[in-house]
């Protein structure tokens, strides 16, 4: 199998390996890179489970040839954290048990995330809407819902 | 056997690439990476272009031109094509919009296409080797099975405000696949009559197409119960529906007389 360098920065660190040519950017995080964060459900666009963020945008690492990414930021639900502290959403999605098999977790996560960067104070169409491409087959998504609502509460509630 | 990533600055040399056996261009790809994981062996290099100008939106004098490589999310946030926003919205989730091309959505075969069904309705054109031609000629050499060289962009006059209504109906709320799209623009005089309507619909055909004899019923008549009965009971006229997952072609067509009539009087 042929193989072409991509270099990109994950979650803040420099990246540059050889991936398979025509290798998603999927593959190269969890395969190549060993990022497990992103998961891979359907591998045709539909789960929402590879979320990730390219450049600041919501994308399905599983469409997204990794070759595309040369140069760019990619974002994961791995890079959430810092200095060991969880993110405002991981916090809210434990403390509101918005995560049961966990499967969807990260995308959801992202998704949010997404949301939250444009909208700081989503209402809950906001966040229905946001994590319309992400599907939970265990939670029945009312948990996510709040979950992503009092992250976002406690984010304004930190910036005030 | 890898699939090779082929990068040009310029449309003419994408298009030379393209013309190698295997090679296919890649919009967004949403649809093309999704065949790839399916395994679609036929295609072995993909090809792109780099060129700012496929992402470029330019609104001048009453007219829209977007570039093939605008994304959906581009398209239902720029401040100048919010009439048309609600179309662009309907497409996929958030992460499929930020993916999604105008230019990809043309070729998307039913239940997808829901933005190209409003561009059919918007009476677009599209713009291949600097030519413009009508999105209904388009249409139907794609339908042909004609192999489409790159589409640069599309373009059509901006509708004026309030005459353009777009309605898409899915299973899976608040988002999922059509059962159906339906997108109209409607002039309508000063006592309310209808001066011009152009209806387009999705999921009808394989790909969008116009509801003509609707549009010809409608002409001249009020937008009241009575005044669109005609334009309702003859919609569909011609058609002949997808069947899928979603949707048989004998429950679309039992449905789509009732949204488009719903579509008139909202
Ligand atoms: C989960 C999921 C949900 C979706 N939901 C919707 C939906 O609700 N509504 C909807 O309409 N679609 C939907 N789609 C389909 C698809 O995302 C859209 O139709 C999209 O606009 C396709 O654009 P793209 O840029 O991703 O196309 P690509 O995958 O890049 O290309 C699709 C085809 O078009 C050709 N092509 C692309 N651009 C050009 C160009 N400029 N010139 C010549 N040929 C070109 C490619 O060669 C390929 O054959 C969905 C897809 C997925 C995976
Ligand atoms: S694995 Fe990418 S959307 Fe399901
Ligand atoms: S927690 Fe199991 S799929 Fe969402």
């Amino acid at each position: 199998m042929p193989k072409v360098p991509v270099q990109f920065t994950l979650n803040g660190e420099e990246k540059a390996e050889f991936v398979d040519s025509g290798a998603t950017l999927l593959k190269a995080l969890r395969d190549k890179i060993g990022d497990h964060s992103p998961k891979g459900g359907c591998h045709q666009g539909t789960c929402g489970a590879c979320s990730v963020l390219v450049d600041g945008e919501l994308k399905l690492s599983c469409l997204v040839l990794a070759e595309t990414c040369q140069g760019a930021s990619v974002t994961t639900a791995a890079g959430l954290a810092e200095n060991g502290v969880l993110h405002p959403l991981q916090r809210a999605f434990i403390d509101g048990f918005a995560a049961q098999c966990g499967f969807c977790t990260p995308g959801m996560l992202m998704a949010a995330k997404s949301l939250l960067d444009r909208v700081p104070n989503p209402t809950r169409d906001d966040v229905v809407e946001a994590i319309s491409g992400n599907i939970c087959r265990c939670t029945g998504y009312e948990p996510i819902i709040q979950a992503v609502l009092t992250a976002a509460r406690a984010n304004s509630q930190n910036a005030a | 056997m890898g699939i090779a990533l082929q990068s040009f600055a310029t449309v003419a040399e994408a298009e030379r690439a393209l013309s190698a056996s295997g090679a296919q261009y890649l919009g967004g790809g949403t649809l093309v990476l999704r065949a790839l994981n399916e395994g679609d062996v036929a295609v072995e290099h993909l090809v792109r272009v780099t060129d700012a100008a496929i992402t470029d939106i330019a609104i001048d004098g009453g007219r829209a031109r977007i570039g093939a490589g605008v994304t959906m999310t581009a398209v239902a946030r720029h401040t100048g094509l919010e009439a048309i926003a609600s179309a662009a919205r309907a497409v996929g989730g958030p992460a499929i919009r930020n993916m999604a091309t105008v230019g990809g959505n043309l070729f998307a075969a039913a239940p997808y296409g829901d933005f190209a069904v409003a561009l059919l309705a918007l009476d677009a054109t599209v713009e291949t080797g600097g030519a413009d031609r009508p999105i209904e000629a388009f249409l139907a050499d794609r339908a042909a099975g004609k192999s489409s060289p790159i589409v640069t962009s599309v373009s059509f006059a901006l509708p004026p405000p309030g005459s353009f209504r777009f309605r898409k109906v899915s299973r899976v709320k608040p988002k999922g696949v059509s059962v159906l799209s339906i997108a109209a623009v409607i002039e309508t005089a000063e006592d309310g009559r209808v001066l011009a309507a152009r209806i387009a619909l999705g999921c009808m055909a394989p790909r969008p197409m116009r509801a003509k004899a609707a549009e010809a019923a409608l002409a001249g008549q009020p937008m009241t119960e009575q005044g669109v009965a005609a334009a309702v009971a003859a919609v569909a006229e011609g058609i002949d529906p997808i069947t899928d997952a979603i949707a048989s072609a004998w429950y679309r067509a039992e449905v789509l007389p009732v949204h488009l009539r719903r579509l008139l009087l909202e």
